[in-house]
């Protein structure tokens, strides 16, 4: 059945997105990293909403989009902070803190 | 493809119970007001903002009360997706309280901060009708939408101090971190709407196999669901976040974050568990069983080297929640649900309690240190008597001690697991005294350098406390102690048949 390759697509996303928060240094692509997990949740939910033959899914779906626009706004409001009293955004170099 | 399936289903607008969610209805129209009185108060009269939350918090507990000693006990909305129960309306109140502590606490911190006073208790009150909204919540996507309401504040209320740089960088590890998770904890969800085909909890629970018998994907979802709740309550390894954050945040902030964000992680993880997952025990006893035998120590042996009272604090909290799942791990076993559930929502309130108390007596000892280093305290007693006697005192019940709040939360949690039996209740219930032990190491450091030491560089004036940090003091000290000595009190509202129902028996 088709959806089956939605959900290998949605699968191969989330392992993407996971390597990438993992792996990458600049928050910037921290950020666009967890995008790609959201999105691979939002395949997920419309091959299992087709599959059901339910609006549950896309319902679920909707509501993902609207929360992860209000995410982001936050996340690159506290980048740009970051970026003016550091003039950088390298994760590595986010350690006054340590203990 | 979307319209066939929507054409099958005629629709009819829901009744809705507007008694049952009036204390929701109260937040949101406080949340507008406050935002709209702040665009008309001049500058020096901004401490209006800050009593008008209070008042909102305080006039949404009206309904919550109203709702509590009404007939209906059980009142279910939205085809069973939004529920009102003894378990929701006790944590509600939990969380309107812990809120209006939190908002007496901020009143005199942010304002001489120079913060953004209109803004800091809009987005505090945001936070809160997230986590009212969160001990309703009996579907996967309000229990999501009431997760992100109540984060996405606490991402900007921890970066607040936009200047400070360890602000900013307790803010942005919240929120990486904190974003991370839900996205995991969203592919578990979506996991579990692909093997059941709803999106409602009890119907999930129902159609989640029988017990013992499970594939793979079942296995990951739940794992993945729980995972982004660990990291909400700071279990370890989970925690990395908030020892960083807690301590880089503003004060009142760091004590909402630690009691009411931890507390309603614990709220949504008792949901998922008690109505979704009650046939899936096998996957997750054995997981909460690790994270909270793993989270006690590690908080409590790391919570032992640390000199800064705030991050001491943190760890302390983390292993405090170790102590919180303790009972979870082994909800599933024999007769243990209704005691693990009991000890779950009195150690919360209890919690709440004296962590608040905690944090509004370093707020006001802080006041003269100017330090958050823990020998700044030395002396404290001798100059400033009252904070010293109640730092003692939650000190005294963070550790466990007989007759105050603590003891009978910490009781409580191993009463559960006992009950549970077995060699892992026995087997967590070891790890746990060992820990109680190890935690009067540093809650005893503490009180040493505030009875027993001079203080530091002769600083003995007294000290000068504002009365809504009084106020604060006197609510979160009278609950320690009240829920201490008249434990009948607290048990009372631990007592909650409605969610273990799910679990048949």
């Amino acid at each position: 059945m088709l959806t089956t390759q939605f959900l290998l697509l949605g699968a191969v996303l989330f392992c993407i997105g996971v390597y990438g928060v993992l792996a990458r240094k600049n928050a910037v692509m921290v950020l666009m990293s967890i995008e790609l997990i959201l999105n691979s949740v939002n395949i997920n939910l419309l091959a299992f909403s087709v599959r059901h033959g339910s609006v549950d899914g896309n319902t679920f779906a909707l509501y993902i989009i609207a929360i992860a626009a209000a995410e982001v706004g936050v996340g690159l409001a506290m980048v740009l902070l970051i970026y003016r009293n550091r003039r950088t955004i390298a994760l590595d170099d986010l350690s006054e803190m340590k203990g | 493809m979307l319209s066939s399936i929507l054409a099958q289903i005629p629709w009819q607008a829901p009744t809705i119970d507007y008694h049952a969610i009036a204390p929701e209805i109260v937040l949101a129209a406080g949340i507008c007001l406050i935002i709209l009185v702040d665009l008309f108060v001049s500058e020096s009269k901004k401490w209006v903002t800050s009593t008008l939350t209070g008042f909102v918090m305080l006039t949404a507990l009206v309904p919550v009360l109203t709702l509590a000693v009404s007939d209906n006990n059980v009142r279910s909305l939205f085809d069973g997706r939004y529920v009102i129960d003894e378990f929701a309306l006790t944590v509600k109140a939990l969380f309107l309280i812990a809120g209006y502590v939190v908002i007496l606490m901020s009143q005199n911190h942010v304002e001489e901060g120079d913060y953004y006073l209109g803004e800091y208790f809009t987005l505090l009150l945001t936070s809160v009708t997230g986590m009212v909204m969160m001990a309703s919540s009996r579907d996967l996507v309000s229990i999501f939408v009431a997760l992100e309401m109540l984060s996405i504040p606490a991402y900007m209320l921890a970066a607040w101090r936009k200047r400070d740089r360890k602000s900013n960088e307790a803010g942005v590890k919240y929120y990486l971190l904190g974003v991370f998770a839900s996205a995991i904890m969203l592919y578990g969800m979506s996991l579990l709407y692909g093997v059941t085909g709803t999106t409602l909890l009890s119907d999930i629970g129902r159609q989640l196999t029988v017990e013992g018998q499970f594939g793979g994907v079942q296995a990951l979802a739940i794992t993945f669901v729980i995972v982004g709740f660990a990291f909400k309550v700071s279990a370890v390894p989970f925690h990395t976040w908030a020892p960083d954050t807690y301590e880089g945040a503003p004060i009142p902030v760091t004590a909402f974050l630690s009691v009411a964000s931890k507390a309603a992680g614990f709220v949504a993880l008792v949901t998922l568990i008690y109505v979704g997952f009650p046939q899936a025990k096998d996957v997750w006893q054995p997981f909460l069983w690790v994270l909270a035998a793993i989270t006690m120590t590690v908080g409590n042996l790391v919570a032992l080297r640390q000199t800064n009272i705030v991050r001491m604090l943190a760890y302390s909290s983390i292993s405090q929640g170790g102590f919180i799942l303790m009972p979870l791990a082994v909800a599933g076993t024999g007769d243990a649900a209704g005691p693990a559930l009991q000890s779950v929502v009195v150690y919360l309130i209890v919690y709440a309690a004296m962590n608040l108390g905690m944090f509004a007596v370093v707020i006001a000892a802080s006041r003269t240190t100017r330090s958050g280093e823990i020998s700044s305290f030395g002396g404290l007693f001798s100059y400033a008597p009252g904070l010293g006697v109640l730092m003692t005192i939650f000190l005294a019940s963070l550790a466990g001690i007989p007759p105050l709040g603590g003891w009978i939360a910490k009781f409580t949690a191993f009463r559960a697991v006992l009950e549970a039996g077995g060699g892992w209740g026995y087997g967590i219930a070891v790890i746990g005294a060992i820990n109680s032990v190890i935690a009067f190491g540093y809650y005893g450091s503490i009180m040493r350098e505030i009875w027993m030491k001079p203080a530091p560089n002769g600083e003995t004036s007294a000290v000068k406390t504002p009365s809504s940090l009084i106020a604060a003091m006197v609510i979160t000290t009278a609950g320690t102690i009240v829920f201490g000595v008249l434990p009948g009190v607290v048990l009372r509202f631990g007592d909650l048949a409605d969610l273990t129902g799910a679990f048949g028996r």
